[in-house]
């Protein structure tokens, strides 16, 4: 007798919605960190759940069809981002890691004040999404 | 309007006591599995009574993040159970 294939429909068709939401909910919280509760690490984390609610309902190798991404590099970038906002404030004769901000006009969005923690925060967030995964990934795939 | 808050929050505690009972004696792993998940709803009732009662806003996302957390994890539980690996490699070999 053939061996039937698992049948996950109503998974997989959940997961299709669920996972972008997930995903907006995580960048609603990255950029919420600076006035309300949030921050990179909690959207870092839940950037993650989504991508391991993917992993669950489908299987590692159409994650890395979808996204063809190491997840170790990605830490990499993080780091970079979090040590390159330090060396910035160090050009501009100030110590390590001061911060700057300003007001910018940006098209479509209007006055807006855009901070130089973002760009760490943006750090802390590549960081902890290719840390998560990485682990995750390893041990799943562990045969 | 404190002591609704206080009742509502009484009742789900014992409503949560009662699914740590089935969490403990239940005589299958699916038992468990769903007295935890229904232990998560509940727990996200209480938060949203817990946000009230304190008169604030800063909860919201914690009850967003916990009903998200529950469905995942309860997924991998499921998981587990049907198929004895939680990530698969390829799933059409």
């Amino acid at each position: 007798m053939k061996k039937r294939k698992p049948n996950d429909l109503v998974l997989q068709t959940v997961t299709k919605v669920v996972s972008f939401l997930i995903i907006l909910f995580s960048i609603r919280m990255f950029f919420a960190g600076h006035y309300e509760p949030g921050g990179g690490f909690i959207g870092a984390l839940m950037t993650s759940a989504a991508l391991v609610l993917l992993l669950l309902a489908y299987d590692a190798k159409t994650l890395s069809t979808i996204l063809p991404i190491d997840y170790k590099i990605i830490t990499a970038i993080g780091l970079v981002f979090a040590i390159g906002t330090g060396v910035g404030g160090v050009l501009f004769d100030v110590p390590f890691l001061t911060h700057a901000y300003d007001k910018f006009y940006l098209p479509l969005l209007g006055e807006q004040t855009l901070h130089s923690a973002l760009i760490f925060d943006l750090g802390v967030y590549l960081g902890v999404i290719g840390v998560t995964l990485t682990i995750i990934k390893t041990i799943g795939e562990s045969e | 309007m404190t002591g609704v808050f206080m009742g509502a929050l009484i009742v789900l505690t014992i409503s949560i006591m009662m699914l740590v009972i089935r969490v403990v004696k239940g005589p299958t792993t699916p038992d468990r599995v769903v007295a935890l998940d229904a232990i998560g709803v509940l727990l996200i009732a209480i938060i949203a009574v817990l946000s009230m009662l304190l008169s604030t806003y800063a909860f919201l996302d914690v009850i967003i993040l916990l009903a998200i957390l529950a469905f995942i994890g309860t997924v991998a539980f499921a998981k587990f159970i049907e198929r004895g690996v939680i990530i698969q490699h390829d799933r059409n070999k």
